[in-house]
């Protein structure tokens, strides 16, 4: 840039930019965009011990995200822009006068221009004992940290405060193990968003996860104990709640003391205040931005994206551009354990005139509100339970929609569904509004900026990058237009099909198609049919085949007739490759318990057959090394003993693993050994696009590492909560709460359903943690479909899986049972006798392990290799 | 596995050297599947068939790993070359020419093969 060359000579100008929060960060984005990092010097002062995170998303902490994940700073970015950004050093004075800014590190910066995010600090009421051990607030990462290390020997913890921040500290509490009370002055769960009614089915469904809500009472003192540490509250009403830990979250107050001591002009209840440039009123050469910032409408937004709003707009004012902030919506959508809570435009009916239009159901939760105008212009609302139309109504907010109020709150099937698809929003409607992106930009990533994925779009436009309320609608718009465009993404599942599983999943299903030979010659690319496919999909096509067998007709033995050439050799084995061309062999041992007669015989058993023995992770026993022509002989003797095939080779139901659960533990709250063994046996034999693994835990300490699993179950006092999505392996992930306090055969069906939609529409080898995260939707569109059945398919799901249940046979029952098909484990075809001379062992430790090498004889070098 | 009369009794053979070893009967190869054979040499070879009814025969020896598993792989055709991927770690083998068509500088022998 020219600018950059002639200012080489003279200093270049200083911004220095005090928080770096997320306003903060965005600021920095708004100048680098505009140009202002190339023509300025920016210098940062973070208070914090690590630079900008995403505090909205800063309780998924408690589901698992790591303080990294949630870090919204970049290091290239920063470093890429020359800005300096220093860490833990907080500014600590002003001196407009000199223009200069002195850090706590003693570090004076001069600058031309000051910006302000210092964001807010929680309010803590003046209570007597508000500073005693055990007392918390809820605001950044380390608070989140001291939280979680105090409840370690904490067995109850309470809120003062119940609006959205209270709410999610408490649900963090809960997860935490935590008995959790909420105490709240006002007389309903979040009075700033919701009104009485949906503070009643907020209060309901609360209440029925197991949280305790005392609602129009305050805090009178935090009691303690000797020690100085909390052990309990009282209250108003003059009732004493006990409790080990007390997380204040009584609202926020913009931390503008650094603004006051300089002589900044403040509002009456806090706020720098600034006018519609987010320039101070009191200082040309200052602004402010975020929670910090009094706005010139004369609010504190205490929300994110007029903060982001806010950065804009003094980015655009530095650069000397048009812009100004004047005010902005405060619509909010939060999820706390699963209830959906979202308030948009005038939620509560404030303007001339205007009328209501109100759905509630107290049994389940649901309270839907519009406000309407005089004219039918949407003016605002408030979804409890189910916010699904949250996306699209807000967007639709300061229009008229196209079809009638009252047929976008009542739930589909109760009337005419309401057809409001994001196709029906005008280009200019904001669709992401943490962002301020309209869903025009979203169509001129897809067209202009030929992004083909959402991960694209967001990169892009930024669209669903913040509170992720978006994400759903975004997902819908960026498929639509990219059909508009025209855009072929070839999606096939391989070189012989260009179609995806999932459509290939549902041909089979329609057409019954009960052989691969047949939908490759038919539904193959031209170039593959006729031919021998290939090895990615011959095993998913026979994987589909035989989770739909008992539906379609096929046979449900995975080794008959052309379904035997399909299966990896895994599965035409039924036992697991080594590396010397051994196998392994895995009775299945259900929830992991195993009665001492069978112990005995797989001792035998391995004994006898010289086989190397381990117990495994998946709590079962794995012996190795056995000879193909060994495996009948072995497995004749335990189907004998009662065992039956473990899958431990297969793309099915590895273990479901349990922890020992109330009939022994003294912390357990239900019977975890028993569900564990019931959903083994339920879904024991079930392929799937990849292994499936469960957990049961008996109660909160999760001794089953249930959410580390592809569907986890942990008991409550009141039933099962139900996770899905989890993963251990290369990249673990933390599996989601789909379901709470389900009866026993709630959660059989619920899983049925979500198992069987999983087989239906993921991937060849996609587990459910990525295929959780692909599909348009994620985890909202899971639960819709499993547990609200919003496609309709629920019936169908379960009949498919009843089929499975009812048509399970044991597959090295029948092989060993059945001459022909013992045929094919034979060493060799013309030597059935004579094992493999390569297959040789060596001891180790009071067993044997493969002779490698033996192996390595004449081998060629393994480097260079490539492996596919 | 129904195959026509008239070759139920054809027998697979091997060409070693000038000699024709005969291996097993055609009816024990189905299509898509391996066999592995012990020649008189201590040596291996996997045998294969395909849909078309083509018969292929490669050492059974997998050169990535030096485990003798290649019969046990699954099959395919790329680019009109009939291939088996390894078990092991899935490098593919071309079954006419012996030849890995992930990496050009491997190749196991490949035998010829006929039913009579
Ligand atoms: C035997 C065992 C290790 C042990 O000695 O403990 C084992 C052994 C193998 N694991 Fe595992 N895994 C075993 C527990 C686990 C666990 C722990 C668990 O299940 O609680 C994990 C992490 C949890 C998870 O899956 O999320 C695990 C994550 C993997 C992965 C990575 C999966 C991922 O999504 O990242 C693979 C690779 C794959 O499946 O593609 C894998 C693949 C394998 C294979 C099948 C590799 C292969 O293809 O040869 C190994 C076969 C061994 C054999 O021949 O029997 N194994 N593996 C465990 C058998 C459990 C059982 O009883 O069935
Ligand atoms: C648990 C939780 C959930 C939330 N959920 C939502 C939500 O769903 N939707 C939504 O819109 N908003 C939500 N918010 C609010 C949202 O996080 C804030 O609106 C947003 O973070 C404001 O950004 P900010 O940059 O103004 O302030 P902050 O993010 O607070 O950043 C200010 C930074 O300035 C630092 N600082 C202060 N003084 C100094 C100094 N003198 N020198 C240097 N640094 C200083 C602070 O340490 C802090 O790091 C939530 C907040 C919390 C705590
Ligand atoms: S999860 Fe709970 S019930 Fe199960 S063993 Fe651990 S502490 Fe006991
Ligand atoms: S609305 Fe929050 S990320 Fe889009």
């Amino acid at each position: 840039m020219s600018t950059t060359a002639s200012l080489g000579d003279r200093p270049r100008p200083t911004i220095v930019l005090v928080g770096h929060g997320m306003v903060g960060q965005r600021f920095l984005e708004a100048l680098a965009e505009r140009g202002l990092t190339g023509t300025h010097r920016v210098v940062v002062l973070c208070e914090e011990p690590r630079p900008a995170y995403d505090r909205v998303q800063l309780t998924s902490y408690f589901s698992g995200r790591t303080p990294e994940d949630l870090s919204m700073t970049d290091p290239a970015f920063i470093e890429a822009h020359g800005i300096e950004l220093y860490v833990g050093d907080p500014a600590e004075t002003v001196d407009r006068e000199a223009r200069t800014v002195t850090a706590r590190s003693g570090r004076v910066v001069a600058y031309d221009t000051l910006v302000l995010a210092t964001g807010s600090y929680p309010f803590v009421p003046p209570v007597p004992g508000k500073d005693a051990t055990g007392c918390f607030v809820y605001r950044t990462i380390e608070d989140l940290l001291a939280i979680e290390e105090y409840a370690r020997t904490a067995a109850t913890g309470a809120v003062v405060g119940g609006g959205l921040l209270g709410l999610e500290a408490a649900g963090a509490l809960k997860g935490l193990g935590l008995a959790a009370h909420i105490v709240e002055f006002a007389p309903r769960l979040m009075p700033v968003q919701v009104d009485e009614g949906g503070g009643a089915a907020l209060l309901r469904t609360i209440e029925g996860m197991g949280l305790s809500v005392h609602t129009g009472v305050g805090t009178q003192e935090i009691v303690t104990g000797p020690d100085g540490a909390v052990t309990g509250m009282k209250l108003s009403d003059g009732s004493e709640l006990a409790t080990d830990l007390v997380v204040f979250s009584a609202g926020v107050r913009p931390r503008d003391q650094l603004a006051r001591d300089c002589g900044l002009a403040v509002g009456e209840r806090g706020g720098i205040a600034v006018d519609e440039q987010c320039r101070t009123v009191t200082d040309p050469h200052v602004f402010a931005i975020g929670e910090c910032a009094l706005a010139a409408d004369g609010r504190v937004y205490g929300l994110v994206a007029p903060g982001y709003e806010q950065a804009q707009t003094a980015a655009a004012t530095i650069a000397s551009d048009e812009a100004a902030f004047t005010g902005a919506d405060l619509s909010t959508k939060l999820k706390l354990l699963g209830v959906d809570v979202a308030s948009f435009g005038d939620a509560h009916g404030t303007a001339e005139d205007c009328l209501d239009v109100v759905y509630s159901d107290s049994r389940a939760g649901l309270y839907k509100k519009l406000v309407i105008g005089r004219d039918g212009t949407l003016l605002g609302g408030i979804l409890v339970g189910d916010a699904e139309a949250y996306g699209t109504l807000r967007a639709f907010t300061g229009s008229v929609p196209p079809v009638s109020p009252e047929s976008l709150v009542l739930p589909a099937g109760a009337g005419a569904p309401a057809q409001l698809g994001p196709a029906a929003l005008p280009d200019d409607a904001i669709v992401c509004s943490c962002h301020n992106v309209s869903k025009g930009t979203i169509r001129g990533a897809v067209t202009e900026h030929s992004c083909t994925t959402v991960p694209e779009v967001k990169k892009c436009t930024k669209a669903g990058t913040g509170c992720g309320s978006c994400v759903k609608v975004l997902g819908q718009l960026v498929t639509a237009e990219l059909e508009a465009s025209g855009v072929e993404v070839d999606k096939g599942l391989c070189g012989c099909f260009g179609r995806t599983r999932e459509e290939l999943y549902e041909i089979v299903l329609a057409l019954r198609i009960t052989s691969y030979q047949d939908l490759l010659d038919r539904y193959g690319r031209e170039e593959a049919r006729g031919g021998d496919g290939c090895e990615v999909c011959k095993p998913a096509v026979g994987s589909i085949i035989a989770s739909l067998a008992p539906a379609i007709g096929a046979s449900g033995y995975v080794l008959d007739g052309e379904q035997a050439a399909l299966q990896d050799t895994n599965d035409h084995f039924l036992a697991n490759l080594q590396r010397n061309g051994s196998y392994s062999v895995v009775p299945r041992i259900p929830g992991g318990e195993i009665a001492p007669e069978k112990l005995i015989v797989i001792g035998e058993i391995a004994r006898d057959f010289g086989l190397y023995t381990k117990i495994t992770g998946g709590q079962r026993i794995d012996m190795f090394g056995a000879r193909v022509e060994q495996l009948p002989s072995i497995w004749a003797r335990l189907v004998d003993a009662g065992f039956e095939s473990g899958h431990a080779y297969g793309k099915s139901l590895r273990t479901v693993k349990s922890c020992v659960g109330q009939t022994w533990c003294r912390y357990g709250v239900q019977d975890s050994v028993r569900m564990a063994i019931d959903l083994e046996l339920r879904y024991r034999g079930l392929r799937s696009p990849h292994k499936l693994k469960s957990a049961v835990s008996g109660c909160a300490r999760e001794c089953a590492e249930a959410q580390s699993k592809d569907f986890g179950v942990i008991a409550t006092a009141n039933g099962w909560n139900l996770y899905v999505g989890g993963n251990g392996g290369a990249t673990p992930r933390h599996a989601d709460l789909l379901a709470q306090d389900l009866s026993d055969a709630e959660l059989v069906r619920l899983i049925d359903r979500f198992l069987m939609f999983y087989i239906r529409t993921a991937e060849p080898l996609e587990r459910t943690a990525t295929w959780l995260e692909r599909i348009p939707g994620g985890l909202d569109h899971v639960r819709d479909v499993v547990v609200h059945d919003s496609l309709g398919i629920c019936d169908e799901l379960e009949a498919l899986m009843a089929a499975h249940v009812a048509g399970y046979r044991d597959e090295w029952a029948e092989t060993v049972n059945d001459p022909e098909k013992l045929a094919r484990f034979v060493s060799f075809v013309n030597a059935p006798g004579t094992p493999d001379p390569l297959v040789g062992f060596v001891p180790e430790r009071d067993q044997m392990k493969p002779d490698l090498p033996l192996l390595a004889i004449g081998r060629r070098p393994l480097e260079g290799s490539t492996q596919r | 596995m129904t195959l026509a009369p008239e070759t139920t009794d054809l027998k697979i053979r091997l060409r070693l050297a000038d000699d024709w070893f005969p291996v097993c009967d055609l009816s024990a190869l189905l299509p898509g599947r391996g066999v592995a054979a012990l020649l008189p040499d201590g040596r291996q070879a996997a045998l294969f068939r395909d849909r078309a009814g083509g018969l292929y025969a490669i050492d059974n020896r997998d050169p990535f790993t030096g485990a003798a598993v290649l019969s046990r792989g699954l099959t395919g055709t790329h680019r009109g070359r009939p291939f088996v991927a390894s078990p092991l770690l899935k490098q593919r083998f071309d079954l006419t020419t012996g030849e890995c068509l992930d990496d050009a500088s491997v190749r196991v022998t490949a035998y010829e093969v006929k039913a009579a």
